[in-house]
């Protein structure tokens, strides 16, 4: 009992923790990534994905709670780390050069981390929380959502052009913290050699520019005119046949 | 030629220290650093000043005694190589070259750029050995390693305990050295029944020490006089996630006996 206690108090112990909760994350981004691209089908099939996710309460909230259980892991072991790293270092080299030999991604590793903290905590008040102040659109996110129409919500909230802006650096940030990242979780893990190693860098780096295509595209096609016409469609609907209890469609400002 | 030094002076690890500007007398572009530092102490014993304290032995890149940040880079601007192998030729007349000593809260400054590194050789007594009887040499093939694990035994068994690694890592790592050591006796059949507690001992011995944790920048493989690659780190925490989960203790490999 006590040699597992290390894992939570030795140098190498908490690397093991950050990487392994930073490698499901990832798995959870990857998944998460795939989910969205159904946007570029027709509207039925995220429509009926969501739907399903929230009428299955028993799946949705334990992997919502595995979720926070890592990033909590995560980021604790990345702050305590952090916090013993400058330490170690108490009187800096003249001129503070950058140390020789690190990439950029690798010294920024703690700057791009809470960019990414902070873009996933606006993502979550946007989209899941859904609280309508911050979506920059008089179109009611909450009344698509509750009609079961992730679609027309996801539409209405990327055509705020600054809005998309920021996801597109949020997941910049994502991905540039992912590209040193998946590498050096499995240096972390001890899962690299001098053979494979290399490839795995290169993977690494491959692998994170394609997510951040993949996220990115969906603002992108959105502000392109992607999804405007159902969007349009299911606005006049909610306007003209209210279903009982749900908000108008259009939120009058007060 | 002649060069412009910035050198940090500092008079015991109590007192606070500062940079101070020399100008050199003439030197030989054939010269060592430390031979360039030889003659500016010379100058200054002459001129009645206390001469700047640095550490130096073997003067061939195999002690590891020699240190100094160079310009912001340990050892110097080249790769591969030590401060004493470093010439003059590889500066240019007039240049101001910034002289610091290796930098971490685990290496207290002695005097200038002499810094304590005995932090590394506690490591080391936690578990940089293998426990055997002493007595006359066994048989050398009575013990038949692999050419290919002798030689990976080898490439880390190169490390010099220089101490540049942790000079360079931003994080004052020292898990370049402490995987080079467990590596090189990790890696040799001699080594094993020591492996596991071993790798548990020196890591928790280098957290005392208070270096910090590796981050995987490659700072340190990059200034690494000797070439020790980033691959052993990997190892090293492999060999450290296999002993937590087996258990063993991490006493003293000597205290076991
Ligand atoms: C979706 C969210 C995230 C994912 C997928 C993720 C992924 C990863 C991965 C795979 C690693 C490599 C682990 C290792 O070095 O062994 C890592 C390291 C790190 N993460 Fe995250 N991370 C996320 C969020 C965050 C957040 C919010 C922070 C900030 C508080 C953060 C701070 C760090 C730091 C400082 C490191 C250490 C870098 C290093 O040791 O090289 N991460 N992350
Ligand atoms: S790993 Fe390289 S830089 Fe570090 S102590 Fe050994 S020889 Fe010096
Ligand atoms: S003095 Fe021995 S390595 Fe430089």
């Amino acid at each position: 009992m006590k040699t597992l206690v290390c894992f939570f108090t030795s140098s190498v112990g908490r690397k093991f923790l950050m990487a392994a909760s930073g490698g499901l994350l990832f798995l959870f981004v990857v998944a998460h990534l795939l989910g969205n691209l159904q946007i570029f089908l027709p509207p039925e099939a995220i429509n009926n994905y969501a739907r399903y996710l929230q009428n299955h309460p028993e799946l949705l909230w334990p992997v919502r709670a595995g979720l926070l259980v890592l990033l909590g892991v995560h980021v604790w072991a990345a702050v305590t780390l952090t916090l013993e790293n400058r330490a170690a270092r108490p009187v800096q080299y003249w001129g503070r050069p950058a140390p020789y030999g690190a990439s950029f991604a690798s010294r920024t590793m703690m700057v791009s981390g809470v960019a990414v903290g902070a873009f996933v905590l606006y993502h979550l008040l946007h989209y899941t929380v859904v609280v309508e102040g911050l979506s920059g659109t008089k179109i009611s996110l909450r009344a698509l959502k509750a009609q079961h129409d992730v679609y027309a919500m996801m539409v209405a909230g990327f055509r705020v052009w600054y809005v998309s802006l920021l996801y597109v650096v949020g997941v910049g940030a994502l991905c540039w913290h992912l590209a040193h990242g998946l590498g050096a979780m499995f240096q972390s893990l001890g899962l690299k050699n001098r053979i494979y190693g290399p490839w795995l860098d290169r993977l690494a780096r491959a692998v994170a520019a394609l997510i951040f295509l993949g996220y990115a595209s969906i603002p992108a096609a959105i502000l392109a005119g992607h999804g405007r016409a159902h969007l349009q469609q299911v606005i006049e609907r909610i306007e003209t046949a209210p279903e009982r209890g749900t908000p108008p469609a259009v939120r009058t400002p007060h | 030629m002649k060069v412009t030094l910035k050198v940090w002076r500092q008079k015991d690890a109590q007192s606070p220290g500062r940079f101070v500007t020399y100008v050199t007398p003439e030197l030989n572009p054939n010269m060592s650093f430390l031979e360039m530092l030889d003659v500016v102490n010379e100058d200054l014993i002459r001129r009645g000043e206390e001469p700047i304290a640095f550490d130096h032995d073997c003067r061939e890149g195999i002690c590891g005694t020699c240190s100094l940040v160079i310009n912001g880079k340990p050892h110097g601007p080249h790769r591969g190589v030590t401060t004493c192998q470093t010439y003059l030729r590889s500066f240019k007349d007039g240049d101001t070259i910034v002289v610091e000593p290796f930098r971490a809260r685990a290496f207290p400054v002695i005097r200038d750029l002499i810094v304590d590194r005995s932090a590394l050789d506690r490591i080391m007594w936690a578990g940089g050995f293998i426990s055997v009887r002493t007595g006359s040499a066994p048989e050398a093939n009575s013990l038949p390693v692999p050419k290919d694990v002798a030689e990976r035994a080898m490439d880390a068994a190169q490390c010099i305990g220089c101490g540049a690694c942790v000079a360079a890592c931003k994080n004052a790592s020292a898990m370049l050295f402490v995987a080079a050591k467990i590596s090189h006796l990790g890696l040799l059949p001699q080594g094993q029944p020591e492996r596991w507690r071993r790798a548990r001992a020196m890591i928790e011995q280098m957290d005392r020490e208070g270096f910090g944790a590796c981050t995987v920048t490659g700072s340190c493989e990059a200034v690494c006089p000797k070439g020790i690659s980033l691959e052993f780190i990997a190892r090293m925490n492999r060999d450290y996630a296999v002993a937590l989960l087996k258990g063993d203790s991490p006493v003293r490999a000597a205290a076991a006996l």
